[in-house]
């Protein structure tokens, strides 16, 4: 992966009025890269993407795309494409009419305009379909459509606004692995707006996770799971036991603490960590804990009773009260070795490994 | 509580029936008594002629009523459907304090009495000094055309996705290309359709006319003046024929448009008034 910046974004805040949309947001995404911004609703990754496409300019700060200050340049001039939430399908041109309506601009000889349009259509599996009417489309081929017409125009970066929200489950797993396939293919920097966890982390090369208009982490999928700068951002990414743990010693970029539950644990200390008084809190997701059946022993175990019982065909989510602990853990197991069927009230022990216990901000 | 329900699922469609009988049955006795050759309009007819309609083109004064018709209702639908535009984009495009106020002040003369309205316009047309003309008929005919204009470009502008504009932008058009390639096309049927249907008002249109116009009758005020005299009822009932027709295939045609434009922009429902 080449290691050149493509977008700079420098203490972008975006206010209305009082409110701010985005607050002091700085990001440096590379070219070629498969950038999410994920959060919930109203954190503010629309918001950075319109100011990246120019449908908006920053309160201040500045942005810069391929080493191109972008102030005052208007969407018609950046080297940027968008598929938009809606696709905005234009919907009285057909398909080929709406692939082809950037490339009018250009004027290229009429040869080239009709070889691009039907390669763009190709790489989108849409050939075949060009005469097809805009409102004669499915869902699926629609955000086919949109993406041709924004890719067809050889853009520096692809902006896409939560582009598989509209579709559905089935259709949304198969256009993540075509959607990824294709900007591999093509090597376009893609940025991806989505409030969809598992979207950004099956997709992208990194992610910024963003609440209330501030980024709150930057990293690859992996780390974003596995290490969360804070509370926040675990619950976000999906299920997190919470534990809260006593400071005992601290050297060199780690730190070690007493827990009621795991005993001593040392784990690195995360970049946004505060030290809140002695103590600090660990966080492990609930598929790092596994059942040990019958006699089984592992190096690292903790025992507790069973409380309550989920079952979602695959797994079963078990909730584990542990003496000592304010709060029981949440337990995912699959389903292979009968954890559907452990009876509530059951004693139970479970192994862990220190390594996935982390420390993170509040 | 059966029997009584049973008798109005026997009555209700025979009321039906009656009532739009007796709605448009009399429209159609007018072209039926247009191609009579008695000029007595009763049954039994006494034969089928077209001298009526013949006559129509040989009579100058009624020439000049149909260009001066046509001069306002040409007039007053190229202002109404400008001004609604405006209106229409106005509302459905923007969030701003006292919306339904101004929305429903704008249809408002839909519903206000006509010669209420058409009096005190003539009162404050003839306090500003303004003669009466054809120019004061457009001015009355414009304002009970904008209610009209409103409604068809409304539903033509309504759900129109703000993004085809971005898009078309994002794709490197410049705002004038984007109006001439997006946004015209799109809302061009609505625009066509609110043209339309502000000129079938205008043209059968008589309180406002007859109150504002000077010496320059409308085909309505003709008509209405040719009423006093017996032998120029079959022409008027052949005049009376050829704007109904005129009126339903216009109307006809607006109201496809209107649903066209209406397609486009992913709307439904929208009645036209």
């Amino acid at each position: 992966m080449p290691e050149r910046t493509m977008i700079e974004i420098a203490g972008v805040t975006r206010s209305y009025g009082a409110f701010k949309a985005l607050d002091d947001a700085s990001l440096s995404i590379r070219e070629g890269e498969f950038f999410s911004l994920l959060g919930p609703s109203g954190c503010g990754k629309t918001t950075l993407l319109r100011l990246i496409a120019g449908f908006d300019s920053p309160t201040s700060g500045s942005i810069a795309i391929d080493g191109q200050p972008m102030n005052g340049i208007p969407a018609n001039r950046r080297p940027t494409n968008m598929v938009f939430q809606s696709y905005a399908i234009f919907p009285h041109l057909n398909v080929e009419q709406n692939v082809g309506y950037g490339l009018k601009r250009l004027r290229l000889d009429a040869s080239e305009e009709r070889r691009r349009v039907v390669e763009a259509l190709a790489q989108v599996s849409l050939s075949g379909l060009g005469k097809r009417g805009a409102t004669e489309l499915s869902g699926g081929q629609r955000q086919r459509v949109a993406l041709a017409r924004a890719l067809v125009m050889r853009p520096k970066v692809l902006l896409l606004d939560e582009p598989l929200s509209a579709l559905d489950k089935k259709l949304r797993e198969q256009m993540q692995v075509e959607l990824r396939r294709l900007q591999q293919a093509v090597g376009i920097t893609f940025i991806l707006v989505t409030h969809d966890q598992y979207e950004a982390l099956a997709m992208s090369d990194r992610i910024a996770v963003m609440f209330g208009g501030r980024i709150a982490q930057v990293a690859a999928p992996k780390e974003i799971y596995q290490r969360p700068v804070n509370r926040q951002v675990a619950d976000f990414l999906g299920g997190m036991n919470f534990v809260q743990a006593e400071i005992v010693g601290e050297e060199a970029g780690q730190i070690v603490v007493d827990t009621k539950a795991f005993g001593r644990v040392r784990t690195d200390k995360p970049k946004l960590f505060q030290r809140n008084g002695g103590s600090a809190t660990l966080g492990i997701r609930p598929e790092r804990l596994r059942v040990l059946w019958d006699e089984a022993r592992a190096k690292f175990e903790v025992a507790g009773t069973v409380v309550d019982r989920h079952y979602f065909g695959e797994i079963t989510h078990l909730i584990v009260e542990i003496p000592g602990l304010e709060k029981p853990l949440s337990v995912t197991e699959t389903n292979d070795f009968g954890a559907d069927d452990i009876p509530v009230g059951t004693p139970i022990r479970l192994a862990y490994d220190p390594d996935a216990l982390v420390a993170m901000g509040e | 509580m059966t029997a009584m329900r049973k008798l109005l699922a026997n009555w209700l469609p025979a009321y039906a029936f009656l009532y739009i009988a007796f709605l448009y049955l009399p429209v159609l006795l007018l072209p039926v008594f247009s191609v009579n050759a008695s000029p007595i309009p009763k049954f039994p007819l006494t034969g089928v002629t077209l001298d009526w309609y013949a006559g129509l083109p040989q009579t100058p004064a009624l020439l000049d009523a149909a260009w001066n018709s046509l001069v306002v209702g040409v007039a007053a639908s190229l202002l109404s459907t400008l001004l609604g535009i405006c209106a229409a984009r106005a509302i459905t495009r923007y969030r701003f304090p006292g919306r339904r106020a101004v929305s429903g002040l704008i249809m408002a003369p839909l519903v206000l009495p006509e010669i209420i309205v058409a009096i005190s316009l003539l009162l404050v047309l003839l306090q500003l000094g303004l003669s009466l003309s054809l120019f004061t008929v457009v001015l009355g005919h414009v304002l009970i055309c904008i209610p009209y204009s409103m409604t068809v470009l409304t539903s033509g502008f309504e759900g129109f996705d703000r993004s085809l504009e971005e898009a078309s932008a994002d794709l490197g058009e410049s705002a004038f290309g984007t109006f001439r390639r997006v946004t015209l096309p799109m809302v061009a049927p609505a625009i066509v359709s609110s043209l339309l249907v502000s000129f079938t008002i205008s043209l059968d249109e008589f309180v406002m006319a007859f109150f504002l116009t000077g010496t320059d009758p409308t085909l309505p005020v003709y008509v209405w003046g040719q009423l006093r005299f017996a032998a120029k009822l079959p022409g008027v009932l052949a005049l009376g024929t050829l704007l109904l027709a005129a009126s339903f295939l216009l109307l006809t045609l607006a109201e496809m448009l209107r649903r066209r434009a209406e397609r486009r922009t992913k709307l439904t429902g929208g009645v036209l008034a």
